[in-house]
């Protein structure tokens, strides 16, 4: 993860070229958006796999384990 | 950088390439593109039909056909260079006027199922594109600010009589800690209900994403708001306002903003866009 984890905070004028998390970034680009059917489309259930993987990637790095509960 | 005028790659796509879509806009100069590397770092550029326009790139099917595309997924540096390759055009386009981005890894085997999309749901695009025209989108996310251990009740359970043992106490005890804790847990929801549906007020739409993961946010404290707002541009300033109005009045939630964000949140129920179908079936397309 390059991006700085949690953007600054609400206040002020909005920084334009604030870094974007990326687990801001992907609940848009991969949940959201305009829906049209491709010739290669990836599903919903992809994007749970995703998610997934990126947790056991994030977890497995150990950079972001919280000491929380 | 020389992107000739808008429909710059000559006609056809080999057989090995395959049409990466970014989104669709009402119009816009090639040379809002001519300065923003695509996915992969192919150039995007646009297929203009009367007036609408879908922005697109070519990139290899080895790369991003079905299968390779599914298994780069799975790897987190090509998905986040590529999450922010798209973000990164479209962006663009946002800046320059309204878009409707499209979900990450849309892909056409040629021009002629964009052509035919643009040209039949030409309604539907249109519309969308009006609704958040003179938009942008503002994300809130809100953590609960309590921390568990000062919500431990104050009072003494009524159990801890004289006659209970140090067991039952303990229950007791145990017991009044829970529920102190839902307690909290349930003001902390509401809070954050409160504060959406305040935003909501001022918002043209607004709705809620799933609450993210925390090993994902980097933070101990539990999110209880992942909103997204879509917000007129001459509202900006106000709703930044109102954020902190907000946040002064609900101490339990913390509450951080992201954006301006193109409006990816408001686009997604064109359901005139959803039962779009290609030419063929979206069958296995690996080269």
């Amino acid at each position: 993860m390059t991006a700085a984890p949690v953007p600054g905070p609400a206040a002020g004028e909005p920084a334009l070229y604030q870094p974007i998390a990326l687990v801001d970034l992907l609940d848009r680009v991969l949940a959201t958006g305009v829906v049209v059917t491709g010739d290669i489309t990836i599903s919903i259930a992809d994007v749970d796999l995703i998610r997934i993987s990126l947790r056991a990637l994030l977890s497995s790095v150990g950079t972001l384990e919280g000491g929380g509960q | 950088m020389t992107s000739t005028a808008d429909h710059a790659p000559p006609g056809q796509t080999t057989g090995a390439e395959g049409i990466w879509l970014y989104g669709f806009v009402a119009d816009v100069s090639a040379d809002a593109l001519a300065g923003v590397a695509g996915v992969g770092g192919h150039r995007p550029w646009t297929i203009p039909v009367a007036g609408l326009a879908a922005v697109v790139g070519h990139v290899p099917l080895a790369e991003y056909g079905q299968e390779p595309l599914r298994r780069h997924l799975e790897d987190l540096d090509w998905l986040e260079r590529t999450a922010r390759a798209h973000h990164a055009v479209i962006d663009v386009l946002h800046r320059a006027g309204p878009v409707l981005p499209a979900t990450l890894a849309t892909l056409y085997f040629d021009e002629t199922g964009i052509v035919r999309l643009l040209t039949e749901r030409r309604g539907d695009l249109t519309a969308a594109l009006d609704r958040v025209t003179g938009h942008v989108e503002w994300g809130v996310k809100g953590y609960a600010a309590h921390h568990p251990a000062a919500a431990s009740p104050a009072v003494e359970p009524d159990a801890a009589t004289p006659a209970a043992g140090p067991g039952a106490a303990y229950l007791a005890r145990r017991r009044a800690q829970l529920a102190a804790r839902t307690e909290a847990r349930h003001s902390v929801e509401e809070d954050a209900a409160a504060i959406h549906t305040g935003l909501a007020g001022l918002s043209a739409d607004a709705r809620r994403h799933p609450a993210q993961d925390r090993r994902l946010t980097g933070t101990d404290a539990e999110m209880v708001l992942n909103g997204a707002y879509l917000v007129a541009a001459d509202r900006e300033e106000e709703f930044g306002h109102l954020v902190a109005a907000l946040e002064r009045r609900h101490p339990t939630v913390r509450l951080e903003r992201t954006g301006p964000w193109p409006p990816y949140s408001f686009v997604g129920d064109t359901p005139a866009l959803r039962g779009t179908t290609p030419p063929y079936p979206a069958a296995d397309s690996a080269p």
